[in-house]
């Protein structure tokens, strides 16, 4: 297809280089440099969707972020739901077909890479039109550190879509030389393709850099698609440039129905006609440069349609030079057209209410109603807005500390104003910074007569009886009318929000920017209030949207939470095991067999470990080195029982509360020397273990002298387990005298363990005879295989967490977190004996006098058996005093924390919280599974070896 | 072109048209029998439950704002009740049942769909934690059911249920009852029936200080005047510590920013509602067909209705890796509420030292299931000074004698 | 995300950090002095302003230590990092100036 509307001579399009794109089925070409919306306006196609309630077609009303109107979804190469066509720069391959509301995800999965950077400078320039890169030329030569971020591939901005001319030559001419100068300064970095979004606390500012989108099925798979840059600025300057304001008519959303400076933009930056006969309807003189850099490319402008009473006299000269009629003091009242607009209704416009009305053919009907400053990044830095009502806009009241806006943002809308705003701007942040730049001499600009007044015009009445408003369209995109806004003030809305709400207004992608000022106004006169007091709806960051998948960056997969393994972990992954995740550890589930399922497994090494000797990895236990004079002190405040007088070369388990008086860990501590202890906490809980020791030792007696550290990744952990681990234990072990008495349990001792220095500890979570070996990491492998090696004659089996939970369940040894949930005191896992008596005080005492810790009937933790030894209780399972489920709600006991089956007592078996629990000690209790409940009869926790015997082997 | 006036039948993905009038502007009267200050959804409910169950509608609601336009307008709108505790749950089935008849006792279109909520477990303690909170809800007449991972994928489709995810599914709760609403809709429901009753709406009316003599509370101080008051009930959510300490009274909570985010209209995708309180990720698709995610909690006390960007960042990459699927939806808009925390994540609602005033908080960031039911018994508790029985255990008392109701310990799923 | 000028290691990232709630809030002299509503507040009641507050904050990712701020919860501005028992009097938004390890959090 050829493209008929595109214009000779204008435009920064590569008219070298045609690229084929599909839209709503149809083969069509434009440019490199093209959008999407611009090669289609070159195609002559406007109609680009139908609207998502009414189903009317729908065209191109902007040419940039803030078109409300020209949605598309894209299929190829890659779906991807709800992009403005204005902003999708064009490449070869493009599929796409308009969007009436709902987006399609792809289902399959988007192999696309993101990323994020951090990047900082002294002054961050959002905008690279005549304003930013004026202010990044003064902060730039001062030798600050700049970055500037413009959302478009080309520098330039509002200057790529206009005629005026810098220093008495194209304005191209003067945006390569500062870019070429940016370009040759080394701390300044400008990216182009980058849109800023969000500004955060600190002067945080995020942009969304599009690296490859514009290459299609070209870009490279090794390059990110997109990339968010974290960027930390001291200074901000937002040159973020400003949107043009619709006016609201009857039936004016036609297609063919486009912003005035946004068709100067097509013809200027992409060199399109947007129409043939052009209506132009203005409040302001920024309508009249469109029409006449239109009317000289070829465009017949049928009339300018000017709402003021008097049109300026330069400009009425200037329509005048080309024939073109100048209607002031008329409003255009309505339009007409089937897919397009084929007709605009224009009427003079008196006291406020249009007279009689004159239709114009056009095939364009360009409109003007001033221009709101682009202010959305400024207020999410908190900057305070104030109307203007000489502008009808929201402008920013005064800039903060760190951050200004310049240009058009600031709601100066002249060029000369723009640049020389700009380099103030920059002069004033890089002030702030105490910096000093030397005045830039500034391009001169077109000599311009003084801007005229524009008249700040919301809507025109509509002429027709009855229906005011309901043919008006204020939200393009949620089709929302004039007439929506008056029944939300009717129904007796007052706020903005409210009215939002109503009427969805501002609520699609665009948040309302051609239609959030326009419906202030409409609500304030429907109020008879004023505009300043109405406010604005509140613009939420991300300023334009942002893919999911480029927030969520790297952090996918594995990345999405580091993965923690042992450094026994390739031996463990060789030798077939399954892993359980506990906190970011992968720890060895079970090691299955062939043909084995899991309880199989599970019996087996929990067998081997009561009959001949297992061992696991145990290396993902926190280890915290405690050293100092007060070292004992500090550990006597923090466990429940007493650490001081724990002696050199012994062990003792722990248990740590909060200061609710509830259990929140627990472990071993060894005393190393004097000054010295290693204690152990859970898996899950080392880091918050840590911090909560450094919290009362810094905050609360920073006059112990005790240091604290992290050694868990330190040290890898081999508990030994079984009848014969003390043979196996010999073996590797030559100069450790492991005779019962000479090493005892509960003790520890410092030995070459296959070669490697290691410590030995006596200690048990299965109520067998054990050890627990620890090595430096680094040696683990050599330690384990050796251990290994040396039990291969008594059948020594690995075991994972699995068989640890069943071997400890069957000596009632809680899991923290398992069989405890925040509200469970020592006292209720029945260790009171682990409580002090003597202590005067430590953390959660004093929690155990109140009245709720002094109930009878606080649930304990007891052991549970299944009146049939087979019935495994799901764990979770509540407990109920009757065989029969009466109806809900049903009062409950407690509930079934831990539930194995167990090899050694030949059945199954399980720990629960009860109420009352050791008062119940041989009941009889049921547990409700699917609708029967299930015998079980309570009994004191230790179910195996309650006498200890095994414990010396 | 299609003419406005003969549009086709409204699509599905367009919301039903609110009524031609919601409620008066009046100004405030010099005294009420009640005035409850804060005008959000628990507020209004209040109100309305007070006239229509108890009579009373001599009422004032003051809103500092616009009505609803704080934590109601900024949450993700999940409805569900199966919580661990009884105490939990009967407050919040309570609710869910009130729901379940809000659309014809407010007559207003609340968009309450019963699309059922999965609550995912990505550990073996997820596991024993979400099987214990499913059997008690069955003790206690809730609909719920331990859903394994494949019966999770039938639910759910877009659920990435497979394996070999950092942190794999290894199943979900499940309550088919629970759902969502569309929140404007419950609050102006509220808010209309309170109107109709007359009782008086008053917004940009903020209460800067309390009246109180002789431990009684006598009414309140406002932007726009005195009034007074036979009864104030505080209904102000993150503000409710400001407001206690203008009575003196000092509370266990903070208050934190809570982020939330909607993405663009999308066809349905998502059949129901999705929480992980592992990944910090809870995500529907509205009516409209938008995605709505929550995120967990920005740590820090906060006031400003806005929080950090790295938690969104979290929040996002939680969310692809449960549904990769929403690779190339765009997050369009993001705010923050201001959730008041208790230390047990349960809320406090009942009588406070200072006859007469009465507290309804902590809600954390569940209060939004909670509207019919607190606005209910809150309602109760005004209107007999007598706690009703699913409030009784939300004693701030609680706090002295150690009974908590510890919502996070063992479920962890507040939200 | 703020900007967190810790004591000893200067400007980090608030992910860096973790919270730490109000600061001065001392362990009770002798708890068993107090009843059970006393200890409860020290337990669980903390204040909440809207506004300038003394909190405290742990540079856990850093040099694990703790320090106090002075934080507006409205603005997230950081009006001041101190170390010391009571918040400096200064309403100046600049950082405290870094304080060479070494140097004992008071509190």
């Amino acid at each position: 297809m050829n493209a008929p509307f595109r214009a000779d001579g204008h435009g920064h399009v590569d008219r070298d280089i045609t690229l084929s794109f599909t839209f709503d089925g149809t083969a069509y070409t434009g440019h490199r440099g093209d959008t999407l919306a611009s090669a289609l306006l070159a195609s002559g196609v406007h109609h680009v969707a139908d609207s998502i309630k009414y189903r009317r077609p729908r065209g191109i009303l902007t040419a940039g972020v803030e078109e409300p109107n020209a949605l598309v979804q894209i299929e190829a190469p890659f779906p991807e739901p709800m992009l403005t066509s204005t902003t999708v720069e064009l490449y070869e391959g493009l599929v796409a077909r308009g969007l009436s509301g709902q987006g399609r995800l792809s289902s399959e999965p988007d192999s696309a890479r993101y990323d994020t950077v951090h990047a900082h400078c002294d002054v961050l320039v959002v905008g690279a039109g005549p304003a930013g890169l004026a202010a990044t030329l003064t902060a730039a030569r001062s030798g600050a550190r700049v970055i500037l971020v413009d959302e478009l591939p080309l520098p330039g901005g509002s200057l790529l879509g206009s005629q005026e001319r810098l220093d008495g030559a194209p304005s191209a001419a003067w945006v390569s030389d500062v870019v070429a100068e940016l370009d040759t300064l080394p701390d300044v970095r400008v990216l182009r393709r980058t849109t800023a979004f969000g500004h955060y606390d600190d002067g945080l500012v995020l942009a969304l850099e599009k690296r490859t989108d514009h290459l299609g099925a070209a870009a490279p798979e090794h390059v990110s698609r997109q990339r968010i840059w974290r960027i930390r600025a001291q200074q901000v300057v937002f040159a973020t440039g400003a949107y043009e304001r619709p006016v609201a008519f009857d039936d004016n959303d036609r297609p063919g129905i486009m912003l005035a400076g946004s068709a100067r933009t097509y013809l200027n930056r992409f060199g399109v006609l947007p129409g043939r006969r052009a209506v132009v309807f203005t409040t302001n003189d920024s309508a009249y440069p469109a029409a006449l850099e239109l009317a000289d490319a070829g465009v017949r402008i049928a009339a300018v349609v000017d709402a003021r009473e008097e049109v300026p006299a330069h400009w009425r000269a200037a329509c005048d030079e080309r024939g073109i009629d100048v209607r002031a003091g008329h409003v255009v009242t309505g339009t007409s057209g089937i897919e397009r607009v084929s007709r605009a209704h224009v009427a003079a416009f008196g006291q406020g209410r249009p007279g009689e009305r004159q239709g114009i053919d056009c095939d364009l009907l360009l409109v003007s109603g001033g221009w709101n400053p682009a202010v959305a990044l400024f207020s999410q830095a908190r900057g305070a807005l104030r109307y203007d009502a000489a502008i009808g806009a929201f402008v920013p009241a005064q800039a903060l500390a760190c951050v200004r806006t310049a240009g058009a943002a600031g709601g100066n809308f002249t060029l000369a104003g723009c640049l020389a705003d700009g380099a103030d701007a920059a002069a004033r942040a890089l002030s702030a910074l105490g910096r000093t730049g030397g005045p830039v001499a500034l391009p001169a600009t077109d000599p311009l007569p003084d801007a005229a007044p524009g008249r700040v015009l919301w809507r025109v009445p509509s002429p027709r009886d009855g229906a005011d408003g309901s043919h008006q369209f204020v939200d393009l995109q949620r089709d929302a009318l004039v007439s929506d806004v008056l029944r939300a003030t009717g129904a007796g809305l007052r706020s903005v929000e409210h009215v939002k709400r109503y009427t969805t207004i501002g609520t699609a992608h665009d948040q309302g920017r051609t239609s959030g000022v326009m419906t202030s106004g409409i609500i304030a006169e429907a109020l008879g209030v004023d505009v300043a007091d109405m406010g604005t709806m509140r613009l939420r960051p991300p300023a334009v949207p942002v893919p999911f998948a480029a927030f969520a960056g790297r952090n996918r997969g594995e990345l999405f939470d580091p993965v923690r393994v042992t450094s026994l972990h390739p031996w463990h992954v060789e030798h077939g095991a399954l892993f359980e995740d506990v906190g970011q550890w992968k720890r060895p589930w079970y090691y299955p067999r062939a043909g084995e399922t899991m309880d199989e497994a599970v019996l087996r090494e929990c067998r081997a470990a009561r009959t001949g000797v297992a061992l696991m990895d145990g290396s993902t236990l926190g280890k915290i080195n405690v050293q100092g004079p007060d070292a004992g002190v500090l550990l006597d405040r923090l466990y429940t029982n007493m650490m001081s007088t724990l002696k050199v070369g012994r062990v003792r388990y722990g248990v740590m509360c909060g200061v609710d008086g509830m259990a929140i860990d627990d472990g071993t501590v060894i005393r190393v020397a004097e000054q010295e202890y290693l204690l152990t906490t859970t898996t899950g809980n080392a880091a918050r273990i840590l911090e909560w020791m450094e919290e009362w030792l810094q905050t609360e007696w920073p006059d112990l002298r005790v240091h604290l550290t992290s050694v868990t990744e330190h040290w890898a952990t081999i508990p030994l387990v079984g009848p014969r681990s003390r043979d196996v234990l010999a073996l590797v072990a030559p100069e450790l005298d492991v005779d019962n008495e000479a090493f005892p349990f509960m003790s520890w001792r410092d030995t070459p363990v296959a070669g490697i220095p290691a410590r030995v500890c006596r200690i048990s979570f299965s109520g067998e005879l054990a050890y627990e070996v620890n090595v430096p990491a680094w040696d683990a492998i050599t330690v384990w295989k050796a251990l290994i090696a040396a039990g291969d004659s008594f059948g020594i089996t690995p075991y994972g967490t699995e068989t640890m939970h069943v071997l400890r369940a069957e000596k009632a040894y809680p899991i923290i977190g398992q069989d405890t949930d925040g509200t469970v005191t020592p006292q209720d896992l029945g260790m009171s004996w682990v409580v002090s008596k003597k202590k005067p005080d430590f953390v959660g005492k004093r929690s155990f006098a109140r009245e709720e810790n002094q109930r009878g009937d606080r649930k304990q933790l007891v052991g549970l058996l299944p009146a049939d030894e087979r019935t495994l209780l799901p764990e979770g399972a509540q407990i109920i005093a009757t065989s029969d489920i009466p109806a809900p709600p049903v009062p409950m006991l407690g509930h079934v924390t831990s539930s194995y089956r167990s090899d050694a007592l030949q059945r199954t078996f399980a720990l629960a919280l009860v109420r009352s629990g050791t008062q119940r000690i041989g009941e009889t209790l049921y547990v409700p599974l699917d609708g029967q409940t299930v015998a079980v009869t309570v009994t004191e926790p230790v179910l195996f070896d309650k006498e200890g015997a095994r414990r010396d082997g | 072109m299609r003419p406005i006036d003969n549009a086709p039948d409204a699509h599905e993905d367009v919301l039903p048209d609110h009524p031609d009038f919601l409620w008066r502007n009046p100004d405030p009267k010099p005294s009420y029998d009640v005035v409850i200050v804060g005008g959000g959804g628990h507020g209004l409910a209040t109100a309305y439950y007070l006239a229509k169950n108890h009579g009373i509608t001599n009422i004032a609601v003051l809103e500092k704002g616009w009505l609803a336009g704080g934590n109601m307008a900024r949450n993700t709108t999940i409805i569900r009740s199966n919580y661990l505790w009884d105490e939990s749950s009967g407050i919040y089935e309570h609710s869910l049942k009130l729901w379940e008849t809000l659309e014809e006792d407010l007559d207003y279109p609340i968009l309450f769909s019963q699309r059922g909520v999965l609550n995912l477990a990505h550990s073996l303690q997820d596991v024993r934690d979400s099987k214990r909170r499913v059997y008690a809800n069955q003790l206690n007449g809730i609909d719920a059911e331990w859903l394994e991972p494949e019966e999770v994928a039938k639910v759910c489709p877009i659920v990435n249920t497979s394996q070999d995810v950092r942190y794999p599914v290894h199943g979900a709760t499940y309550q088919p009852r629970a759902g969502i609403a569309k929140h404007d809709y419950v609050a102006w429901g509220f808010a209309r029936r309170a109107d109709e009753y007359g009782i008086d709406l008053i917004q940009d009316c903020e209460v800067t200080g309390l009246d109180i003599r002789g431990g009684r509370i006598h009414g309140v101080r406002t932007t726009r005047g005195d009034i007074a008051a036979g009864k104030v009930a505080l209904a102000a959510a993150g503000h409710t510590s400001v407001l206690a300490s203008m009575a003196g009274l000092r509370l266990p909570l903070q208050s934190h920013p809570l982020q939330a985010l909607v993405s663009e209209l999308l066809e349905p995708v998502h059949p129901t509602v999705v929480m992980s309180n592992a990944v910090h990720v809870y995500v529907s698709q509205a009516h409209k067909g938008e995605l709505v995610m929550g995120a967990g909690i920005d740590s820090y006390n906060g006031y400003g209705q806005r929080g950090a960007f790295h938690i969104l960042e979290r929040q996002m990459a939680a969310a692809l890796e449960l549904f990769p699927v929403f690779a190339r939806a765009h997050m369009l808009r993001t705010w923050a509420g201001i959730v008041d925390v208790t230390p047990d994540a349960s809320p406090i609602v009942g009588a406070t030292p200072v006859e007469g005033l009465y507290l309804n908080c902590g809600w954390g960031t569940g209060g939004f299931k909670a509207t019919p039911g607190v606005g209910w018994c809150y309602a109760h508790t005004i209107a007999t000074g007598e706690p009703h029985p699913y409030n009784a255990p939300f004693t701030l008392s609680r706090f002295t004698s150690g009974a908590l109701v510890d919502e996070h310990g063992a479920a962890g799923v507040a939200h | 995300m703020q900007l967190i000028a810790c004591p000893w290691c200067g400007q980090r990232e608030e992910t860096e950090f973790h919270y730490g709630g109000q600061a001065h809030i001392a362990y009770p002299e002798d708890p068993y002095a107090l009843d059970d509503e006393q200890w409860a507040q020290y337990v669980f009641f903390r204040d909440n302003p809207k506004g300038p507050f003394a909190e405290r904050w742990v540079h856990s990712a850093g040099c694990r230590r703790w320090f106090n701020a002075l934080r507006d919860t409205v603005t997230h501005e950081f009006l001041a990092v101190y170390t010391g028992a009571t918040p400096p009097s200064t309403t100046s938004t600049a950082p405290a100036a870094p304080q060479r390890k070494g140097q004992e959090a008071s509190r």
